[in-house]
């Protein structure tokens, strides 16, 4: 009995050392690219490299301003062009649709969301780069803004439902409409969650590199207006890790660190946007 | 409550020679609302049968009887929210100053007949806005501000908030967060108010402060409750209604249907016999 007792004693020992090292390495994965970026990249980040162009080959020294601002622009018509499909689209889906007709919706913005972003990227290429002949800031925001639509329109739809029905009746028995309702009560109670998503979604394709591949491209210098290419975090980070120069490598390097470093603080936001205040009880 | 202020009624109290049941005992000059030969289904399942009653002026009106019996989803029927599940329908008609509300546009109607739920309800905004939340979508002559404190006060809650109206409507307990949603309502005037069990979630000091109320706010509306509690319908109303499995048994004066019910089932439940 006692050499039982001592086996099983072994094995729950054995198990909560396995366990507890697969969570240690799963957080520790993020500190180890975190310091590994820092350590590589961590030199060239200076002042230039937020307000300078990117210098010829051979040439030390230069930034990546117009990588990040291209990002900017990326990212904000992107949101502008998905968030409000993917937000109305949620709404409909929670508050108007009958079950089939959302069975559907939620089932291809699932799909939608599983979509290679190589794949959205070629869509993007097709239906904006061909016609306008050549690659532009806007066809890479319709790229972006495309993955943003699944993530937002499921994740309004949840934060919707969650919302309690005794919430909605309070305020058609003052005599609101469904739309008076929605509008004044039901969305500003989930109001915290869905801003959470959309900036969830937001931080996602901030990442992206293949749909900007081929739609954005990638581009020297600025690119004014939102007909030109331009260059973007991601692609510069692929071109310049891929490239046989060492200090475009140390440049790649840097341009990772700022990326996840925005990227991690668009997610604090999230977090500290959804804990904030009070929630609506059940 | 006043005995000598009751109308004059009609009571009939044995079944004979009326073909239902459910009889008509209030006189008609008096009611605000009439409802009349209403069945009600939610799909193919019928739950309310025929039922015939009314809704006495500015004076309370208790709908009783045990769970299921149809009291809430009747009171439901009163402003309509009964659309808001999608397989309920409605036969029969239902007036509001002789007016059938079932032809009249539904935002109007649910302006003049408010409604306060089982549990309390109140939006996730300050105490203020859940007030002023009524008279802004429904646009007011009155500064809101005004409005505000007017319908507090007539919910007995002013004093305890003066001082914090821009909280969270969520810092009150559920006594004060159930005035606060009779005050929401309020807030737009109803000439009907309905309470749906509105004190079953509270402990017995917020609801003797609420029954208190309803017997003040007779004065000034109409008013319609749902309660499981049978005292609590011997305490604050005037009439009563009790019902079972869907059908109107009696429809009495309280005082009457407390003391000498007309129905053996009504006396059955009264005493405790069942439900």
């Amino acid at each position: 009995m006692t050499a039982r007792l001592r086996w099983r004693k072994f094995v729950s020992g054995l198990m909560l050392t396995m366990t507890g090292v697969c969570a240690l390495v799963a957080v520790s994965v993020l500190f180890f690219i975190l310091g590994y970026l820092v350590y590589h990249g961590g030199t060239s980040i200076n002042w230039d490299f937020f307000t300078k162009l990117p210098t010829p080959v051979g040439e030390s020294g230069g930034g990546m301003a117009n990588a990040i601002l291209g990002s900017a622009k990326l990212l904000f018509l992107a949101s502008v062009f998905g968030v409000p499909i993917g937000f109305f689209g949620g709404v409909y889906l929670s508050e108007f649709s009958g079950h089939k007709v959302a069975f559907v919706v939620r089932y291809a913005a699932d799909l939608l969301n599983g979509v290679p972003s190589i794949v959205i990227g070629i869509f993007a290429y097709a239906l904006v780069v061909l016609p306008f002949k050549h690659f532009s800031t806007l066809a890479g925001a319709f790229a972006l803004g495309l993955m943003m639509i699944p993530i937002t329109l499921r994740s309004t739809e949840e934060f919707l439902l969650a919302v309690p029905r005794a919430l909605r009746e309070g305020s058609m028995a003052l005599g609101a409409s469904k739309w008076t309702t929605i509008a004044r009560v039901v969305v500003p109670a989930a109001y915290r969650g869905i801003m959470t998503a959309i900036l969830l979604a937001l931080a996602r394709v901030a990442g992206e590199t293949a749909p900007l591949l081929f739609t954005a491209f990638g581009n020297r210098y600025w690119s004014p207006g939102l007909n030109q290419p331009t260059a973007s975090l991601p692609v510069v980070i692929y071109n310049y890790a891929i490239s046989p120069y060492d200090d475009w490598h140390r440049q790649a390097w840097a341009a990772g660190l700022v990326l996840l470093a925005l990227i991690l603080m668009v997610n604090i936001i999230a977090r500290v946007i959804l804990s904030r205040g009070v929630a609506v009880p059940r | 409550m006043q005995a000598s202020a009751r109308p004059v009624v009609n009571v009939n109290l044995k079944p004979t020679g009326i073909v239902n049941t459910s009889r008509e005992t209030v006189a008609p000059t008096s009611m605000r609302m009439k409802v009349s030969k209403v069945n009600f289904f939610y799909g193919a399942k019928q739950t309310l049968f025929d039922i015939n009653m009314g809704i006495a002026n500015n004076h309370v009106t208790a709908l009783i009887g045990p769970s299921g019996c149809g009291k809430s989803t009747l009171l439901r029927t009163f402003n309509r929210m009964h659309e808001t599940v999608s397989n309920a329908r409605l036969e029969g008609e239902i007036l509001l100053d002789g007016q059938n509300i079932l032809s009249q546009d539904v935002t109007q109607l649910r302006r003049r007949v408010g409604m306060v739920f089982q549990r309390p309800n109140p939006f996730p905004k300050s105490i203020f806005e859940n007030v002023a939340y009524g008279p802004k979508i429904n646009g007011s002559s009155l500064p809101i501000a005004e409005i505000v404190e007017k319908s507090l006060r007539r919910a007995a809650l002013w004093d305890e908030v003066k001082d914090h109206l821009h909280k969270s409507a969520y810092e009150l307990s559920g006594g004060q967060q159930q005035r606060l949603c009779i005050a929401r309502g309020l807030a737009v005037e109803p000439e009907v108010l309905l309470l749906d069990e509105p004190c079953s979630a509270l402990d017995p000091i917020s609801t003797a402060k609420i029954e208190e109320l309803l017997v003040q706010l007779k004065d000034s509306c109409t008013i319609a409750i749902v309660t499981h509690n049978m005292q609590q319908a011997a305490r604050v109303s005037d009439f009563t209604a009790f019902l079972l499995v869907g059908q109107l048994v009696e429809f009495s004066p309280t005082p009457q249907l407390f003391t000498t019910p007309g129905d053996p089932r009504t006396e059955a439940y009264i005493t405790g016999r069942f439900g």
